[in-house]
């Protein structure tokens, strides 16, 4: 019999145990904070008015927790748009051919192009308030999480293990309850990771989508990026130091406070069985299971999500004529396909007209030769980098004992947003009269390189033992070593780090090419510092021209180099 | 006569390769599976079994013929039919009972309703206990029974096994079939017929009523065998023994050429489906078969068991050495002949001699692609050209597997040699180390 009387047996027996209240103040806290950040979201606005921002240090717990806020709902969107986004491109064939180029596309295209396009239809979108900035800021910080994430959840979703896909049709699962029950959990692991290196991508971008300085708008939104902003026209380096302080703390906090808690709580979504590596724990989320209260507030709030699945069942099997496909009529086809070639065609015409009119040929080659030169800074830089990280990341990877604690560490780094340290390079620029095309070019892979690091030491980590036995037993030294043994089994997971890196570096160009301190502007001739003048002026054509030149190499890049590589690695190196 | 629960009728099925052209899979399938019967469908890989269990689940249309349940035109999976799965197709993140009421809750029971069926099922199969398992943390035969329970709990008409047992060691696959037959017995499960697609010849003629040999290109029904024995059936018994051995001598006939010199040669085509025989095992075979305790001469099913060998690893070498002419087969007996004693006596230098002169007679492929390189001056072709003849007549798939073959065996015979890098086959160098070996990195 199930017990009717539920609120008194509340009042009397279940006042919850220890473990609930000890968690009462953290909760609250968080509660308390988000409340208010929140609630300063929605001031009354004035466009052209100066928002208040100190570089007072005891005001960075708020400036961080506005960022943080901002952060966490362009992360809650980016959930959304993905679901939407890979559950429409992986069941129907006629959107997957127009989306997922789509999203190739734009993917490659720069925050900066985004901010300076999207942010006066945002702040029109709200008159006299505060939101539209603020979603302004949010979609920026969007646009730099959303696209890997769908990315990801569309892979897994198209990699689904056929035989649990038979499963789900035999046992008659509704579109709903396979993509909670399938295609959800299977995709998770891929969707964490690349949540995770979202967040990173987000905090690289903070100062950008917060001190909005497009199209002749001159904002800073209260926040950790604005904070930065502010420090670097005013030359502070000590609330730099400042910042870079609170930044750590902030990554600190949610890495352990959200990501760690959700990474040991999805460990059982993990499809491949045994692989050795112990299970990821997180006190956080040992601490939630043994509350009791907590517990049963997650059990309620599951529930509805329980009864969906009821609501949104199959409501005929396969003896229903409804069941029934119709053959593919052709004709659709290749009306859409017609329909398809005449948008490509007409944007053509377009493109074609909009450079002939208003920016002209001879600009078009001159962009093209400034991608060449960050073209070769990104080979170069990665090149070099790897040349560094790549023994080094071997030398850990094969030492049991340091690599589980460095590969934490260069993950970190990977977090933490290089940029912060641009101004250190302009000072030292300036004093040392260095040349800019060559000196700022290391700023481009300073966030990127660490990439390349934790996954070479993942791949070294991973070489079977009996091969590391055979290797030894051979004695294997010197260059016969390298090119016949580590280089090869490291190099699915370098180039897997190198694509990463390669993208980052070409995003960063735009920040590290064109970096400011105080009225200090240096420059590097590229791409990267093309765009950011561009938008630094406004001049929306220019702006257009040098982002679309930019995702032509980088997918150019990404076809003719990488794809490569990683076929060969596919093929042939690996275990 | 009983009532037919799922009925083909002149059911055909082709898919389309990477070139556009149709390669018919099954053609001309008729199958009535009645209340009260088991029946098993045994065949080659590749001979459309599993497709054909596919269709009568409703996971595949077919393009010819018709596919009714009860009468009804059948379009896509319908509710009395449930489905136990050669690799399990649990869902690894959801605990043993969540697996279990999965099929319930997709039909919207609610909960307290949905759990008490569960926990039946699961303590039908034995399984009691491990309710808050998630899978990983059991072993094969354990998942197989969340498996079973799994298609049991929504009380199907029909229960199809789709090479249920296969994945598990011999002993656990027999304790999992006895299970099912226990339960069908005992009549403790509303299932009504069962369809079992199996390649373990001995497990068929164990569970079944009727025996359903398969041929392929294009997978027909070609053989059918009542079996209409008692049960519990003993698998040392005269009659069982019996009767594997006659669907082992139905099924490797026509596998070797000289077994049946009556029989109208048969025209050896170039697409030819090549068993995949690996070669280590086929010389293992042979020395096997001329040793004392078979004296050139054995008996299939013995040979399967002391080799140790599953039905699905044996019959493809058997294939295999026949193809060459090292064994033939007659009335489920493997003899050796005089070129496969000369095979066994030889050195290994003489083995892949005459491995190679066998594969330039009896294997159209491998001559052909002999020939076509001796025609170029350079010695060397690309492969392109004979995976594309290949596939004319089979599936992408299926013609990269017989070029994989093909080229192995090409190998061993040292007729060409390859290269994975290039994708290129050529002619042997003269000197006995193979000439790019230098170029590598």
């Amino acid at each position: 019999m199930t017990i009717k009387t539920f609120f008194p047996r509340q009042v009397v027996e279940s006042t919850g145990n220890r473990w609930d209240w000890a968690l009462l103040p953290l909760v609250l806290a968080m509660l308390f904070g988000l409340a208010f950040a929140g609630s300063q979201m929605t001031r009354p606005y004035a466009v052209g008015q100066v928002l208040p921002l100190t570089l007072d240090p005891w005001m960075l717990p708020y400036y961080l927790s506005r960022t943080t806020l901002r952060m966490f709902i362009a992360l809650g969107a980016s959930i959304v748009f993905s679901c939407v986004f890979a559950v429409v491109a992986a069941n129907y064939r006629a959107a997957e051919r127009v989306l997922v180029p789509l999203l190739d596309i734009l993917q490659s295209i720069p925050i900066l192009g985004f901010l300076s396009i999207t942010v006066t239809g945002f702040i029109a979108l709200f008159p006299g308030n505060l939101l539209g900035v603020e979603c302004a800021a949010i979609f920026a910080i969007f646009t730099s999480q959303a696209w890997n994430m769908a990315f990801s959840l569309y892979q897994s979703i198209r990699t689904v293990p056929p035989e649990l896909r038979e499963a789900a049709r035999v046992f008659q699962l509704s579109a709903w309850q396979r993509f909670w029950r399938l295609e959800l959990p299977f995709a998770m692991p891929g969707l964490l990771w690349n949540m995770m290196m979202s967040m990173s991508g987000g905090w690289f971008f903070v100062v950008a989508s917060e001190a909005i300085s497009v199209s002749n708008q001159n904002i800073k939104l209260p926040g950790i990026g604005s904070y930065i902003a502010l420090a670097i026209e005013a030359r502070d380096l000590g609330a730099i130091g400042w910042a870079i302080g609170a930044m750590l703390i902030g990554i600190l906090l949610y890495d352990q406070l959200f990501f760690r808690p959700l990474i040991a709580w999805a460990d059982r979504f993990r499809f491949e069985e045994g692989s050795g590596e112990s299970a990821p724990g997180s006190w956080l989320l040992t601490w939630l299971r043994r509350t009791d209260r907590v517990q049963k507030m997650g059990k309620a709030l599951v529930r509805p999500f329980g009864r969906s699945m009821a609501f949104f069942k199959r409501d005929h099997d396969g003896t229903s004529i409804r069941a029934r496909t119709l053959p593919a009529n052709p004709a659709v086809a290749r009306i859409g396909d017609a329909v398809l070639a005449g948008a490509v065609i007409f944007a053509l015409w377009w493109l074609f007209g909009f450079i002939h009119g208003e920016v002209g040929w001879g600009e078009v080659a001159h962009v093209f030769l400034l991608g060449i030169y960050t073209l070769v800074r990104v080979l170069v830089l990665i090149g070099l980098a790897a040349l560094v990280w790549v023994p080094i990341g071997v030398w850990i990877g094969m030492s049991p004992t340091w690599a589980g604690r460095l590969q934490a560490v260069a993950q970190f780094l990977a977090a933490f947003p290089a940029n912060l340290m641009f101004p250190v390079a302009v000072l030292l620029i300036v004093r040392w009269q260095l040349n800019p095309n060559i000196w700022l070019s290391p700023l481009m892979v300073l966030g990127t390189q660490w990439y390349l690091l934790f996954n070479v030491i993942a791949g070294a980590s991973s070489v079977p033992t009996e091969l590391r036995y055979a290797a030894r037993n051979l004695d294997l030294s010197g260059w016969l070593k390298w090119r016949r043994y580590l280089l090869p089994a490291v190099f699915p997971s370098f180039v897997t780090g190198a694509i990463t890196a390669s993208g980052g570096s070409w995003n960063a160009s735009i920040v590290a090419e064109y970096v400011t301190w105080g009225d200090t502007t240096l420059q590097a001739q590229g791409l990267g510092s093309y765009i950011a003048h561009m938008t630094v002026i406004g001049d929306f054509p220019r702006i257009a021209l040098g982002i679309g030149v930019m995702c032509i190499y980088v997918m150019a890049m990404n076809h003719f180099v990488w794809r490569r590589l990683y076929r060969l690695a596919e093929e042939r190196m690996h275990f | 006569m009983s009532q037919a629960i799922i009925e083909l009728k002149g059911v055909g099925k082709s898919f389309r390769s990477a070139d556009g052209t149709a390669r018919s899979v099954l053609e001309g399938v008729d199958l009535r599976l009645v209340e009260g019967e088991i029946v098993a469908l045994l065949g080659q890989s590749g001979s459309g079994k599993s497709t054909l269990l596919r269709i009568m689940a409703g996971l595949v249309g077919v393009d010819a013929g018709e596919v009714s349940y009860r009468r009804q035109p059948l379009y896509g999976p319908a509710r009395g039919v449930s489905m136990v799965f050669q690799s399990f197709a649990l869902f690894p993140w959801l605990t043993v009972q969540q697996n279990v009421e999965l099929g319930l809750e997709a039909r919207g029971m609610a909960p307290a309703e949905r759990a008490r069926r569960a926990e039946e099922a699961i303590g039908m199969i034995g399984l009691a206990g491990f309710e808050g398992a998630l899978p990983r943390e059991l072993s094969g035969g354990m998942r197989q029974r969340v498996g079973i329970a799994r298609a049991l709990v929504v009380e199907p008409e029909v229960l199809l096994m789709d090479e249920a047992f296969s994945s598990l060691d011999v002993l656990t696959g027999e304790r999992l079939r006895e299970d099912i037959l226990d339960l069908w017995r005992g009549g403790a499960m509303p299932t009504k017929a069962i369809l079992v697609v199996s390649h373990n010849i001995e497990e068929a003629v164990l569970m079944a009523d009727r025996v359903l040999l398969f041929a392929s290109d294009p997978g027909r029904v070609r053989f059918q065998l009542a079996v209409q024995l008692p049960r519990p059936r003993d698998p040392e018994s005269a009659a069982v023994r019996m009767l594997v051995d006659e669907v082992y001598a139905l099924m490797t006939a026509g596998a070797g050429r000289a077994g049946r010199p009556s029989a109208e040669p048969v025209r050896r085509s170039l697409a030819e489906r090549l068993p995949e025989a690996d070669i280590v095992r086929m010389e293992g075979l042979l020395e096997m078969l001329v040793d004392d305790t078979f004296g050139g001469r054995a008996d299939l099913p013995r040979l399967a068991e002391v080799t140790e060998l599953t039905d699905d690893e044996l019959l493809p070498l058997v294939q295999a050495m026949s193809l060459l002419e090292l064994t033939s087969v007659a009335d489920a007996d493997l003899h050796i002949t005089r070129i496969g004693r000369e095979y066994v006596a030889g050195s290994h230098v003489e083995r892949q001699r005459i491995f190679g002169r066998q594969l330039l007679a009896h294997v159209p492929l491998v001559a052909h692609i002999r020939h076509s390189l001796d025609q170029e001056p350079t010695g060397e072709l690309p492969e392109e050209p004979f995976l594309r003849l290949l596939s004319e007549s089979l599936d992408a798939a299926e013609a990269e597997r017989v070029m994989r073959t093909a080229i192995e065996w090409g190998r061993h015979g040292e007729v060409f040699e390859y290269d994975y890098r290039t994708g290129l086959i050529h002619l042997r160098g003269d000197d006995d180390v193979p000439p790019e070996r230098a170029s590598e990195e």
